[in-house]
């Protein structure tokens, strides 16, 4: 019997603002444990939560670039449960009327695009953590009140490749609307996969069987993979898969039953009476709206038809916003696309990785940067070396290029005259790739053009050598 | 030296204002009336040992010429279940044991900032759940005009301090009738304000949708001064409402002419004591058209479903309000410990008295899946209908005139084992919570066994004046409020 499998997801994202969800407590990372609370999120008794706005606001900009329905009316609710990490025994979050359905993610499986449903995306607190310890657990509540969505999608992904691209994909339509950052190690973007088999064709879904601890893109795929045959496995040896919770083992590459003797629980919602609903106006989802930025996806796609760049370098360029929009602030200056995609793919690129920042940090000024292309591309300054030695000057200073230029005696030499007495200097050095020219060897060309580069320290214009060169020898 | 416990709040605040007397004085004689008395009522449970400085440090601010603010050096006790930084604050139960709060509830912060003196912590029902103030982990209270007699609950210990003379000024918090059924079964006066008229925040929950917090005082103008700090907008409490708030000690009526109060024919009837009914017909009613006002009889046909619409919502979200009570973070952890588990079962089981969990369970069974919508979901349709009584009611009337509590002052243990009679004490008070609606207490005569019988105003929203203004004409034209208990 053939199967087939159903995944679906669970991204836990947390919001990029400075404050709690629910207090003005700070949610900088890696603090001093319990350093970031306050009365509030403590959980004390008689303390209430206020909303943070700007959560909403994030959380709505979120969903509006996931394509969700934005609810003019949602609510918060709470979810009851007993944990030392939750203070307050109960959780804030949204469950019956959350303020995003729907939307969906677009991939791309070997050139076949289409969109993964969404179910809803909620906004909710997070909870702190606890250090287990030789003498005891101990408990960590900066996190606790940490803002957070969890974008659920619908079971309607079907390979572990699919999954892969639905996240990386939604990692960067949620960073390229700077609502999160999305660091997975320090925790700002989380992922459960559900995963369930069934015979080819079966319309109901097979048991699912949750996988949490996927820290990592990768293992959210391997996970899913390595779940997929277990399962196949399990039911062809003629056992029932069991509803259950399982951790990821990255060091054996296994998923495992996740101990608790809990069953299903009962989180006893209610609607959380401390808060207010969250009401929307048209006004406000339009205004939030505008904020949106364009989808990476059609970005690359845009590049691609409109400025002719290539796949790849479209790829290059759309993978961060901030680098998508230097290239757009740079072509604004410098209309050639393809060479300000080369810098910035080569040169800067390297320069970035190097320096371990991001171009946002880039020290170069688009201004300056754009005159150094059109430096070269009026030939004042030949291309080798404004990468070699005006390029490297350019970071250190971010002063103007032609001040570089001026300075260090690297303006390009253009003069004819002097370019011939160089051309002829070196012909008369090197008889033999004289005659091969002369017999039609092109090759040959090369190395007299290496000699007057060398004798012009670089500065000779290429073009113009090129042109003498021809010139001497069809004479 | 003047006998200040018998001095109105409003005079004791005006004459510190002026310098004519000190606040050290007035401490003081509070101080030794708590002393004196308060054993025999055990309705303060903590006294500060820094309230003379505290009356000082009000002395001194005025004499390096500071103004001081509206409530200057009138003596004022606090349910245990308001947050008060650095001093124990317990909700009189076991499972707070030693909690010092890490800040200041609202209603403190006002306070302070107007200069009132806040002397200690008062007694009450554990976690504001009880009619009787005998769940109090810290003993039952007695009720002054009787000792071996109920005050009334949960804010047992704020009405008895007022109506003792151990403080001018009380606060309480009101959920289902906490301040104005011992108000009533005290002889003084209670008020809870609309739903969201002062802030919750540092009130220990009970039961968020239904607390409010709200003054105690022998005189209307005395709780319109309290009431004057503490009322407001807080945007630390996202159910408190962002409205002008007037100025309740202004604006006294001399006449009810035009008025046109509403009485509810079958809040007269069944289930009240005859004496009450008629002490409110002969000594209210009669006043109240003596002075002008039209009596209008008008209907609130859902009222009937308040009492189990009160006990679906209030122990639902006392069940989640209360689960941070779990012996992890703060208060008592049971020493019969050896996992997680045996932390959270052994430090509630031992921590929380009887009706706390039965509360809990109660709650707890009708938020569970499956019982969700024919439980909670439905009380919350409930107080709609109950909400739309009122709306309807107060399109041809100017506020309800009703009992505040079916019997006087009962006996101590008379009702405990019987759950379901002690929380029909309640049935004449939970429908201002269930609507949000303001409701005032005020005392009304007394019965042949000379116990407190109380008579409450219901108004519309933030109609907290129109309730204050009521209830001063009425003091001007009788003189029950007047009677203290012989102590």
């Amino acid at each position: 019997m053939e199967f087939e499998a159903t995944i679906g997801l669970e991204v836990h994202c947390q919001l990029g603002t400075n404050t709690k969800l629910f207090c003005g407590c700070t949610t900088l990372f890696a603090q001093e444990p319990n350093s970031q609370t306050c009365p509030v999120c403590l959980g004390h008794p008689g303390t209430l939560p206020v909303l943070n706005k700007k959560v909403f606001e994030y959380a709505v900009k979120a969903g509006l670039a996931i394509g969700c329905d934005i609810q003019k009316f949602s609510k918060f609710d709470r979810k009851n449960y007993y944990y030392p990490d939750l203070p307050k025994a109960y959780q804030i979050t949204q469950f019956d009327k959350p303020f995003a359905l729907k939307g969906g993610i677009e991939i791309n499986i070997k050139g076949n695009k289409r969109v993964v449903k969404l179910e809803r995306i909620q906004i909710e607190e997070d909870a702190g953590k606890l250090i287990h310890t030789a003498d005891g657990s101990l408990v960590d509540l900066n996190r606790a009140g940490t803002p957070l969505i969890e974008i659920v999608s619908d079971p309607d992904m079907s390979t572990s490749e699919e999954a892969y691209q639905y996240l990386v994909n939604l990692k960067k339509i949620l960073k390229y609307n700077e609502v999160s950052d999305c660091e997975m190690q320090e925790g700002s973007l989380r992922c459960d996969a559900n995963i369930s088999v069934k015979p080819i064709g079966q319309k109901e879904l097979g048991t699912k069987v949750e996988v949490k601890n996927l820290n990592s893109f990768r293992y959210v795929q391997a996970a899913i993979d390595y779940e997929i045959v277990r399962q196949i496995q399990d039911i062809q040896n003629g056992n029932k898969i069991s509803q259950e919770t399982r951790l990821w083992d990255v060091d054996n590459g296994v998923t495992e039953p996740m101990r608790s003797k809990e069953g299903a629980h009962d989180y006893r919602f209610f609607p959380e009476p401390d808060l207010p609903p969250l009401i929307l106006t048209d006004k406000e989802i339009e205004k939030i709206k505008s904020t949106v930025a364009e989808p990476p996806l059609k970005r690359k796609e845009r590049f691609i038809s409109e400025l002719k760049l290539s796949e790849y370098d479209a790829s290059i360029l759309t993978e961060e916003k901030p680098i998508a929009d230097y290239f757009e602030n740079a072509l604004k200056e410098f209309n050639k696309p393809k060479e300000i995609a080369n810098w910035i793919s080569n040169d800067i690129s390297s320069y970035l990785n190097e320096k371990k920042i991001g171009i946002d940090q880039f020290p170069v000024s688009i201004e300056n940067m754009t005159s150094l292309w059109k430096l070269i591309d009026d030939g004042t300054i030949n291309k080798k070396i404004a990468k070699e030695k005006v390029f490297p000057l350019l970071v250190e200073s971010n002063k103007n290029p032609s001040e570089i230029i001026e300075s260090e005696g690297l303006a390009g030499k253009n003069d004819s005259d002097e370019i011939r007495k160089w051309v002829e200097e070196a012909m008369a050095k090197n008889q033999k790739a004289v005659d091969d020219l002369k017999n039609g060897k092109d090759k040959a060309k090369g190395s007299i053009v290496g000699m007057v580069m060398k004798a012009s320290k670089g500065l000779a214009n290429p073009q113009i050598v090129n042109k003498i060169i021809d010139d001497i020898i069809n004479s | 030296m003047i006998d200040f416990y018998k001095t109105s709040a409003v005079e004791i605040a005006k004459n510190v204002k002026s310098g004519e007397w000190k606040a050290v004085d007035i401490a003081q004689t509070y101080l030794d009336r708590i002393n004196d008395k308060n054993k025999s009522l055990n309705a303060f449970i903590r006294i500060y040992d820094d309230v003379i400085e505290s009356a000082q440090a009000i002395d001194d601010k005025r004499n390096n010429g500071k103004p001081l603010g509206n409530l200057a050096g009138v003596p004022i006790g606090i349910k245990d279940n308001m947050c008060e930084k650095n001093r124990l604050t317990t909700a009189c139960s076991k499972i707070l044991s030693g909690y010092k709060p890490p800040y200041n509830a609202t209603v403190i912060d006002k306070i302070e900032q107007q200069d009132g003196l806040i002397i200690g912590k008062t007694n009450m029902d554990e976690f504001a759940m009880g009619s009787s103030n005998e769940t109090s982990f810290y003993g039952a209270v007695n009720n002054p005009f009787d000792t071996d007699r109920i005050p009334g609950g949960s804010s047992g210990g704020s009405a008895v301090a007022v109506s003792a003379g151990l403080t001018p000024l009380s606060l309480g918090s009101d959920t289902g009738g906490s301040i104005r059924q011992p108000a009533a079964l005290c002889g003084v006066l209670g008020m809870k304000p609309t739903y969201g008229r002062v802030s919750r925040y540092g009130l220990m929950a009970y039961s968020s949708s239904l607390d409010q917090i709200g003054p105690f005082a022998r005189y209307s103008e005395d709780a319109a001064l309290l009431l004057n700090s503490i009322a407001g907008y807080d945007n630390k409490d996202s159910s408190s409402v962002d409205i002008e708030k007037p100025d309740y000690l202004e604006n006294k009526i001399t006449s009810l002419k035009g008025k046109k109060i509403g009485i509810v024919r079958s809040f007269m009837d069944e289930g009240l004591s005859t004496e009450i009914k008629t002490t409110i017909e002969n000594n209210v009613i009669d006043v109240l058209k003596s002075l002008g006002a039209e009596i209008i009889e008008v209907e609130l046909p859902h009222s009937k479903f308040g009492i189990a619409a009160y006990y679906l919502v209030a122990t639902a979200e006392a069940s989640s309000n209360l689960g941070r009570y779990d012996g992890i973070h703060y208060g008592f952890r049971s020493e019969n410990i050896n996992d997680l588990e045996s932390i959270y079962v052994n430090s509630r089981s031992e921590g929380f008295g009887p009706e706390v969990i039965r509360r809990i369970l109660l709650g707890t069974f009708s938020l569970s899946a499956g019982y969700y919508e024919e439980y909670y979901n439905k009380a919350t349709k409930v107080r709609r209908l109950i909400l739309n009584d009122y709306i309807s009611a107060f399109k041809n009337v100017d506020a309800i005139l009703t009992p505040t509590s079916p019997t006087c002052a009962f006996k101590k243990g008379e009702k405990s084992s019987n759950p379901i009679e002690m929380y029909l004490s309640d049935i004449y008070t939970v429908c201002n919570n269930l609507s949000g609606l303001p409701g005032i207490s005020f005392n009304c005569g007394f019965s042949k066994e000379g116990l407190p019988i109380g008579a409450q105003f219901t108004g519309n929203v933030f109609e907290e004046n129109e309730l204050l203004q009521l209830v001063n004409i009425f003091e001007k034209n009788s003189s029950h409020h007047l009677t203290t208990p012989n102590i």
